[in-house]
């Protein structure tokens, strides 16, 4: 395969998963950011999900090419 | 009028590492370019998990998202059909039947397959009509993503339509059919994971599934509905008078479920290139299946937002308010409304990304069906036969920049002629309805000549036009005479499909027995399904990659969704 996509979707979902829970972190008590979210983190959460799909894309895939 | 949203640092960060990564791919796949097969065609080279991804991804434009979240509020859950009863069929049936002649045959295209089964004159047809509707499919897309962020970020009307599609031309140009076709597999996942918590905290806030079934019976039965009728798919269509739809079952199985779905999934050209690109026969029959799993649940993302917002806007203590309503709800702005009610700073970035995304993905996926179009079966048939393949890759790539060139055009027209686009979106539909009928009866049955194919579409679009011009809905139609008045605009849609297909289907049969088939045996096989030896998978495959097996554990789960939301 030319490309292997499985590469810059894990890397893209990785890398804005990272930003999104580095952000969440950073405004863990920001109330007012969170009201229209019902109060919930959910900069954290979604980043979280992201970082997970991400890293377990290229873990696999890389584990992959290297075996073969 | 809702007020506008800015965006801050961090989710402009967002939006422009995405735009990194898709010219990236695009940048990435340039060397590979080196043949007009590889770039109109993606060099039938692609894994099927990714053909399959991209095959309901390039269905799943900005404007198909905006009209299920419009639709799942005004109509429901009902609207799921368009996803069950108007796909899943269609795409099994496109699998084990029909993707045998696509990928099996020498054509390279859906109007190719007419020129090698019929005749010149039945591809031309159908050439120029697709040509057409991608472009304009193409601006539409474009002058909707450009309308969006003006009204909700107030950005620079001109600035967003310059912006859109110098990033779609770029990634296409660089990167043709593949670089479309991967993008679309990032798109499909940005779009589930941007969408997805809009669902879990609107779901919510309204009180979970329960508390939303409680909330829509109310909304039904204030519109004169029964209690469940926003919450169930089928049971409320014994009559089109007992659901908001105004359609019956036989309009819904007929209509959607047969002429319409069949019609589009299995001979759009822009869906069916996605599967015709896969690395091998068996690759390309699990393409449709493939896609038609996450298919079955896509109305979690984007028909329960709409019903979500329903209920809210029944609550006025929840205080939403749809973008860009004058006095006028445009039940269109649903998602958008939704997403910066609900997203904060960083979340409401990948939100508007993903919103984005879908569009120029909308754009790319019509762009990339011209080009090969455009290429194979206007140029290479009409302007200049016999160059050489480099030659024709230029060719694709010059039509890559006319294509984007000619939608930037249609997006003005769209923005200064809203009833053009009305019309012409129409006249599309008149195109595509009796479609079916001819591909059914040229793949089997060996005796359709190209006379009845070429004749017989003409009639049938004009059935259409004849049975929208002689009926009315909603104010609709009706400009040669009101026989009949339908309940909605969806009824009136469906019946003048179901019209279309029966004359094209019975007119092609007739006129198949007058004329004489012109097409030897010969040239037919591989072609018409008696004359085809029986597919057969490659040996060796597993057992749940066999398209058949696919196709049936896809059935039940489909049975089971229905019953489940009957």
């Amino acid at each position: 395969m030319d490309v292997d996509i499985r590469i810059p979707i894990g890397l893209l979902f990785a890398i804005l998963g990272l930003i999104l829970v580095l952000f969440g972190l950073y405004s863990m008590n920001d109330a007012d950011l969170y009201a229209r979210s019902l109060g919930r983190n959910i900069n954290l959460w979604t980043g979280l999900v992201m970082l997970l799909f991400g890293g377990l894309m290229l873990f696999f895939t890389l584990r992959k090419k290297k075996s073969s | 009028m809702a007020e506008t949203f800015s965006l801050s640092f961090i989710d402009y960060a967002i939006m422009a590492i995405y735009f990194i990564f898709v010219l990236g791919i695009g940048w990435a796949l340039k060397k590979y370019m080196k043949s007009s097969a590889q770039f109109l065609e993606g060099g039938k080279s692609i894994p099927s998990w990714i053909t399959g991804l991209a095959f309901i991804s390039a269905n799943l434009g900005a404007l198909e998202v905006f009209g299920m979240g419009a639709s799942g509020a005004k109509y429901g859950l009902m609207t799921a059909h368009f996803y069950l009863v108007g796909a899943i069929p269609a795409m099994i049936f496109l699998a084990l039947f029909m993707m045998p002649f696509y990928y099996g045959s020498k054509a390279r295209s859906v109007p190719e397959y007419l020129k090698l089964r019929f005749d010149e004159k039945t591809r031309g047809f159908n050439a120029f009509s697709f040509a057409i509707m991608t472009v304009f499919a193409s601006g539409i897309s474009m002058f909707a993503l450009a309308r969006l962020m003006e009204v909700m970020l107030n950005w620079n009307f001109n600035y967003s339509i310059l912006a859109s599609a110098v990033i779609v031309l770029v990634y296409t140009y660089l990167g043709g059919l593949k670089s479309a076709i991967y993008n679309e597999v990032l798109q499909f996942f940005l779009i589930v994971i941007g969408f997805l918590p809009l669902v879990i905290i609107g779901l919510q806030d309204v009180g979970g599934w329960e508390g939303l079934t409680a909330k829509l019976s109310e909304v039904a039965l204030n519109k004169g509905y029964a209690a469940g009728t926003w919450t169930s798919t089928w049971r409320f269509l014994g009559s089109s008078s007992t659901n908001p739809m105004g359609v019956d079952w036989i309009a819904m199985l007929m209509g959607l479920g047969f002429v319409l779905s069949f019609g589009y999934w299995c001979t759009n050209f822009l869906v069916v290139q996605r599967a015709m690109a896969a690395n091998s026969m068996s690759a390309a029959r699990r393409t449709p299946l493939i896609g038609a799993l996450p298919k079955m649940f896509l109305p979690i993302l984007v028909i329960v937002p709409g019903m979500i917002a329903m209920a809210l806007m029944s609550m006025p203590e929840k205080g939403l308010q749809l973008i860009g309503n004058n006095g006028q709800t445009d039940y269109n702005m649903i998602i958008p409304t939704m997403l910066v009610h609900y997203y904060p700073t960083g979340l409401l970035g990948l939100g508007i990304t993903a919103l984005m995304a879908s569009f120029m993905s909308g754009m790319a996926g019509n762009v990339t069906a011209f080009n090969t179009v455009f290429t194979y079966d206007i140029y290479q048939s009409y302007i200049r036969p016999g160059k050489s393949d480099d030659h024709y890759l230029k060719v694709g790539q010059f039509a890559t920049i006319f294509g984007v060139g000619v939608s930037i055009g249609a997006a003005y027209i769209a923005a200064n002629f809203n009833n053009i686009m009305d019309f012409l979106q129409l006249i599309f539909a008149f195109v595509n309805a009796p479609l079916f009928a001819t591909f059914l009866l040229g793949m089997f049955w060996k005796r359709t000549t190209g006379h009845a194919a070429f004749w017989g579409l003409l009639t049938g679009t004009s059935a259409a036009a004849l049975h929208y011009g002689l009926t009315i809905s909603e104010g609709k139609g009706g400009w040669l005479g009101q026989l009949v008045e339908y309940p909605s605009a969806m009824a009136q849609g469906f019946y003048t499909a179901i019209y279309a297909w029966t004359v094209c289907f019975i007119l092609t049969i007739i006129i198949s027995l007058a004329t004489k088939q012109l097409k030897t045996d010969d040239d037919l096989r591989g072609l018409v399904y008696s004359l085809t030896p029986k597919t057969k998978d490659e040996p060796g495959i597993p057992w749940h990659e066999k398209p058949v097996v696919m196709a049936m554990i896809i059935g039940v789960i489909g049975i089971v969704l229905t019953i489940i939301f009957w």
